[in-house]
């Protein structure tokens, strides 16, 4: 037997201000040249474990540790950071924040140059790992000139020049869109074989990291450990969908349709999936037995953008011959690769930045001539970090801060509030500061606070960006909610479930165009489609496929009509 | 987005790029010097066109620097202004004579010796301006730390200024989105509004963006420190360090010269002062 390289026994940790431990009498061996995936929900402890591995816990967020955890046969918690970061390379979350050099060259030298190695082998280092992951031709690049994948590559390049044997990899996908996501997935793995490292992924979106093989799944929740176990055998339960983890929808899918999924066929791979006749009949079955969702009613033009062009500098467009039209009570997505013009569109329709030509109505009207506060009166825009919006201390303000100075009286103001926050489900908090508030209320202060404004139209930029499945969840019913209430909303999202899951349309943007303007399951099963606008194709997609169901999009359109029927009623009546 | 920095690094090949930090740190200070001590025209006008030169030399462009250019010929020409205003005669008091051009209003007379004087002024601001701009702009932030910590100024100084660097356009850019935002909100700072709420209402741009950029500092720590920097107190090597080569001693020297030769045609004659009018 193999010794392990990561090993906690009867592990547990307190963070010094907080009353009970955040990790509970965990046991867990890791071995060498294993690939491991841990999840679960926000809040879980997945974090404060990996954390404890690469010695942020208790050096940077001191508290007290109980049991004992070796890491490559160092005694972790009575190390330091110094110490564990020679046997532990970490990627953080977010690939620019974590960019210290001011060139590639630099970010990667980084490590080299804290431990004083000679600056000739420290070139010949950093042109080697610079190599490996892909970025040698941009060493000399600023990390402002680097698309999101490739800082990526230069944060794992930088942790790899020390030889770690350990690769910890903090939430690689949450600021990546869906095509960089799925080739950093490939790198790691292919890193992984090119230097036999042993390789610690800490996700909840499950079904994209498990693009790539992994060896097995350790399921985090409460501080506890629920389940350690491979791919296959943990797929076939329902304790990822019991604790907050959404399971890859394919099998979502074969439970609808009555087939049990089992060890056996190989459920961690869409494409890998063993698939009987008998299997394939009850899935078409189920199919034809579903009813296509009723095409809504045409309604009148809320908002029209007429061949819109823009750019920052001269010489650069960002946006070109951009023309499309929103209706009353839509919802929609706004998809598409970073820097491909979408954050660049909302911002011409808030009137932030002026369109070089081409117009824009509201209503039939055009709005060129209005202020961005007269325009903000009918089209709110939320940004995606709700601290980048939140500038009072309580709740209360912050909401009325947008009708001050509109002419209301002081009464009418709080009504306006009040009946804002009773939408958002924020009214019982009403007095409450802002700080001593969750991420997810965060967001729906922000929302309310555009709001109360009585806006027609809300833009939101990425609204569920780094939320786990339930937040997800929360904030995209709330939206819909609001939806129904008649709040027309589109979206800026790299999320392709929440395209399909609540958005019938979707525009679709590469490179300054408007490429589509489609349903979004159409979208997503259009492999050209897909790969311009760096999009990542549905598993369903694969599974209509493999089914012979035709057209793939139907099949999709209808997954998503019957899960959200399951969902709303909180019960399954396939499995 | 371009992210526009008023002060940037402006890579380029050229010999005064490749020069090290320390030496352009000690030349600018040594050219400083050469031109603070002066009011000879003469030796202004030769300090200037060498200073010219150099800039020549480096390769950056006029427009590139625009920025700094404008905002620094503004303030010579507020500081030529006001020496006007507060002492018109300043220039009769330094030269001994008084030759009246033409008259402006009460005891505002323009004398050739008043033009002669604000004319030197503003001379030195236009040898010390681009020396100053390509300090500044040819010196290379990281290099500049190494170069720093080499004459054994803690690298952690350097590193901060580096830091700092890094993130400006990132907080820039933060400061741009958040602004936009809270207009949308009637957080006015346009010139319509009343200095008092002007004041006001930045205040709630810069709430978030402090709160923002405190996040930025907890990740930037926790990656800096997971990469092992402080792990040595004193040392650590450097990426982009370059040895110090002859042209950096032949710029040192040339820095020197250029300080003596001000102070010996200055002081020649005991007076810091040409003066074409006796």
């Amino acid at each position: 037997m193999r010794s392990p390289i990561i090993s906690f026994q009867n592990f547990s940790f307190q963070y010094r201000a907080q009353k009970q431990p955040t990790l509970h009498d965990i046991n867990l061996n890791i071995y060498p040249g294993e690939r491991i995936l841990i999840c679960g929900p926000s809040g879980s402890g997945k974090s404060t474990l990996a954390s404890c591995i690469n010695g942020l816990i208790p050096f940077s967020y001191p508290g007290e540790c109980t049991g004992t955890l070796t890491v490559d046969g160092v005694d972790a918690p009575r190390s330091s950071i110094f110490e564990l970061s020679r046997h532990v390379g970490t990627v953080l979350q977010d690939p620019d924040g974590q960019f210290i050099g001011l060139t590639v060259g630099e970010d990667i030298a980084f490590a080299l140059e804290n431990d004083c190695v000679p600056q000739d082998e420290m070139h010949v280092i950093t042109d080697r790992v610079a190599g490996l992951v892909g970025v040698e031709n941009h060493l000399g690049y600023a990390p402002h000139e680097l698309s999101g994948g490739q800082k990526q590559r230069v944060s794992l390049a930088g942790v790899m020049v020390d030889q770690v044997k350990i690769l910890l990899f903090d939430e690689p996908l949450a600021n990546l869109d869906p095509a960089t996501g799925k080739q950093a997935i490939e790198l790691i793995d292919e890193i992984q074989q090119k230097s036999d490292t042993t390789v610690i992924i800490i996700e909840h979106r499950l079904e994209d990291v498990l693009w790539r093989h992994v060896d097995r799944i350790v399921l985090v929740n409460d501080g506890r450990i629920l389940a350690d176990t491979t791919p296959d055998e943990l797929l076939s339960t329902q304790l990822l969908t019991e604790n907050g983890i959404r399971e890859p929808l394919y099998l979502t899918a074969l439970r609808y349709a009555g087939v049990a999924v089992t060890p056996e066929k190989q459920p961690d791979h869409a494409q890998r999936l063993l698939l009987s006749d008998e299997d394939t009949q009850k899935i078409r079955s189920w199919y034809s037995a579903c009813t296509p969702a009723p095409q809504p009613d045409e309604r009148p033009v809320l908002l029209e953008v007429k061949d819109l062009s823009f750019g920052y500098t001269k010489e650069k467009k960002n946006l070109q011959n951009i023309s499309f039209q929103i209706r009353k009570g839509e919802m929609v997505a706004i998809v598409g690769r970073n820097g491909a013009g979408k954050s660049t569109l909302s911002k011409l329709i808030c009137g932030f930045e002026m369109p070089d030509s081409g117009a824009i109505l509201m209503d039939g009207r055009d709005i060129a001539d209005d202020s961005i506060r007269q325009r903000a009166m009918r089209i709110g825009y939320v940004m995606q970090n709700p601290n980048q919006m939140i500038s009072k201390n309580m709740i209360f303000d912050e909401v009325s801060l947008g009708i001050r100075n509109t002419g209301l009286s002081e009464d009418e103001i709080r009504a306006r509030v009040e009946d804002t926050l009773k939408i958002c489900g924020l009214y019982p908090f009403r007095n409450w500061p802002i700080s001593a508030l969750s991420f997810g209320q965060k967001k729906r202060v922000t929302i309310a606070s555009v709001l109360v404004m009585g806006p027609e139209l809300i833009i939101l930029d990425e609204p569920t960006a780094g939320q786990d499945f339930r937040h997800y969840t929360e904030i995209m019913e709330f939206l819909r909610g609001l939806n129904q209430q008649g709040v027309t909303v589109a979206m800026i999202t790299h999320d392709m479930h929440l395209m399909l899951e609540y958005t019938p349309r979707a525009l679709v943007f590469s490179d300054t165009q408007l490429i589509a303007d489609r349903s979004a399951a159409e979208v997503l099963c259009d492999p050209e489609m897909i790969a311009e606008a760096a999009l990542k194709e549905t598993s369903l997609f694969t599974l209509a496929q493999r089914c012979g169901i035709a057209p793939p999009e139907a099949f999709v359109e209808r997954f998503i009509e019957y899960d959200r029927e399951v969902r709303s009623h909180g019960s399954e009546h396939g499995a | 987005m371009a992210a526009n920095t008023v002060l940037n690094y402006l890579p380029r090949k050229s010999v005064v790029h490749e020069l090290t930090g320390t030496t352009k740190l000690a030349f600018f200070l040594l050219f400083t010097f050469a031109s603070m001590i002066t009011y000879d025209t003469r030796v202004l006008i030769c300090l200037m066109l060498f200073s010219f030169a150099v800039f020549h030399l480096s390769k950056i462009q006029l427009r590139e620097v625009r920025f700094m250019l404008v905002f620094m010929l503004a303030f010579l020409f507020l500081n030529n202004l006001f020496i006007f205003l507060f002492d018109p005669d300043q220039g009769t008091n330094l030269y001994g004579t008084r030759t009246v051009l033409f008259h402006l209003f009460w005891r505002y007379d323009v004398t050739a010796e008043q033009l002669f004087y604000m004319f030197n002024i503003s001379l030195k601001y236009f040898v010390a301006l681009p020396i100053a701009i390509l300090f500044i702009s040819a010196t290379n932030p990281s290099e500049f730390a190494a170069s720093l910590n080499k004459i054994g100024v803690s690298y952690r100084i350097g590193y901060a200024v580096s830091i700092a660097l890094r993130y400006i356009p990132d907080i820039q850019r933060d400061y741009h989105n958040i602004s936009q935002a809270q207009q949308a909100r009637g957080v006015e700072l346009g010139k319509k509004e009343k200095l008092i709420s002007r004041l006001k209402n930045s205040v709630s741009i810069l709430m978030p963006l402090i709160m923002s950029s405190l996040s930025r500092i907890d990740i930037i720590s926790n990656a800096m420190e997971l990469r092992g920097f402080g792990k040595d107190k004193k040392k650590r090597t450097w990426y982009v360090q370059r040895p110090f080569k002859r042209n950096d001693w032949i710029a040192l020297a040339i820095g020197v010269g250029l300080l003596v030769f001000s102070a010996v045609v200055t002081f020649w004659d005991g007076n810091r002062f040409f003066n074409p009018f006796q």
